[in-house]
């Protein structure tokens, strides 16, 4: 049996020298500017979907997004705490720089995306429960786990789990997934590749001294660029879909080819450009395409289309 | 610095607590709106 004098101290030493994780840490984890994107169109998604919701049910099932979304950037966090203490731009986060202990974010991250589903099928329907629950899993499992260290085509495949908010917002106003919210899931499936890959280009020796098998580290910055041009040529028809589906109206598509078009040039400057200055503008374009293109079908939906 | 980490707990223990009471009146107004639905 063991002394107790003698293990007391231990203990108390551990308690004591344990990282104190602030509030700050714990919305950290949650990855807030992933997840203010999520909540924007998993908005558009309950927005655009015909029928009706409660306004408090809808901003439970909004809340329900981001929290789920939350919790699989917690669980991502505790997963990828080994590389991203390789990289730049993740090692001062709160896992590898030693402010929270690594079963911490995995215990919250957990409750946070359980509790999110849970009280998803409580308050607004099952399907959406499920999507969200579906969509976590994905993010976790298929991309986190199984994908990013071992394919280039990572963010292609594993870009789903972050198309899916619009069609869980869609899901809690109608129980099922309409032709609308494939439309949306569409647009974010293919803009995520173009999207990721303008970061990676330039951020490619953090990904290889992380050993991220990133499109760049494998197939080298001109295959990448062609492959970005390519998707951005796809979104173009991909664009015009809810216009096709009758969840925007022609002005929307006039305003989604415009879009698109900038999108296309962006990607045709980073293309010709040898810096990593093109890739850098286009990052950032990318984020205000997916914005305006959203933000175009809300306001086209709530003018109660313009033509 | 024990001061700063007893800080820290307890600005942790408020955010939880304010996260609880939060959670409650949520349940409150969600079995509310459905049991009028």
């Amino acid at each position: 049996m063991s002394d107790l004098s003698e293990v007391r101290p231990a203990a108390a030493f551990r308690l004591a020298t344990a990282p104190v994780t602030g509030v700050a840490d714990y919305v950290e984890i949650l990855k807030p500017r992933v997840m203010s994107l999520v909540v924007f169109t998993g908005l558009v998604g309950l927005v655009l979907a015909p029928g009706h919701i409660h306004p408090l049910l809808g901003a439970v099932a909004v809340v329900c997004i981001a929290v789920g979304a939350g919790a699989a950037g917690a669980i991502n966090m505790w997963y990828d705490r080994d590389i991203d203490a390789m990289m730049r731009r993740t090692r001062g986060r709160p896992l590898p720089a030693g402010r929270m202990m690594p079963g911490e974010a995995l215990g919250f991250g957990v409750a946070l995306g359980v509790g999110a589903a849970l009280v998803m099928g409580i308050a607004v329907n099952l399907v959406a429960a499920e999507l969200l629950a579906l969509t976590i899993g994905f993010y976790v499992l298929v991309y986190t786990i199984w994908l990013k260290r071992r394919t280039p085509q990572n963010i292609v495949i594993g870009g789903a789990a972050g198309a899916f908010p619009p069609v869980i917002g869609w899901a809690a106003v109608t129980g099922d997934i309409g032709w609308g919210a494939i439309a949306l899931f569409a647009i974010i499936f293919f803009w995520t590749p173009p999207h990721f890959w303008a970061l990676s280009l330039y951020r490619t020796a953090d990904y290889a001294a992380a050993g991220v098998p990133m499109l760049p580290v494998v197939a080298g910055p001109a295959e990448t660029k062609r492959k970005m041009l390519l998707y951005t040529l796809v979104l173009w028809p991909v664009s015009l879909a809810p216009w096709l589906f009758g969840i925007g109206s022609l002005l929307y598509g006039v305003g989604a080819l415009l879009l698109s078009a900038s999108f296309t040039g962006s990607a045709i400057l980073v293309w010709r450009d040898t810096t990593d200055r093109s890739a850098r503008r286009m990052f950032a374009v990318s984020l205000l395409y997916l914005l305006l293109i959203f933000s175009l079908l809300l306001v086209d939906h709530t003018g109660g289309g313009w033509l | 610095m024990a001061l700063d980490r007893q800080k820290t707990i307890r600005t942790r223990n408020l955010a939880v607590a304010a996260m609880l009471v939060a959670l409650v009146a949520l349940f409150y107004a969600i079995t509310i709106v459905r049991m009028g639905g």
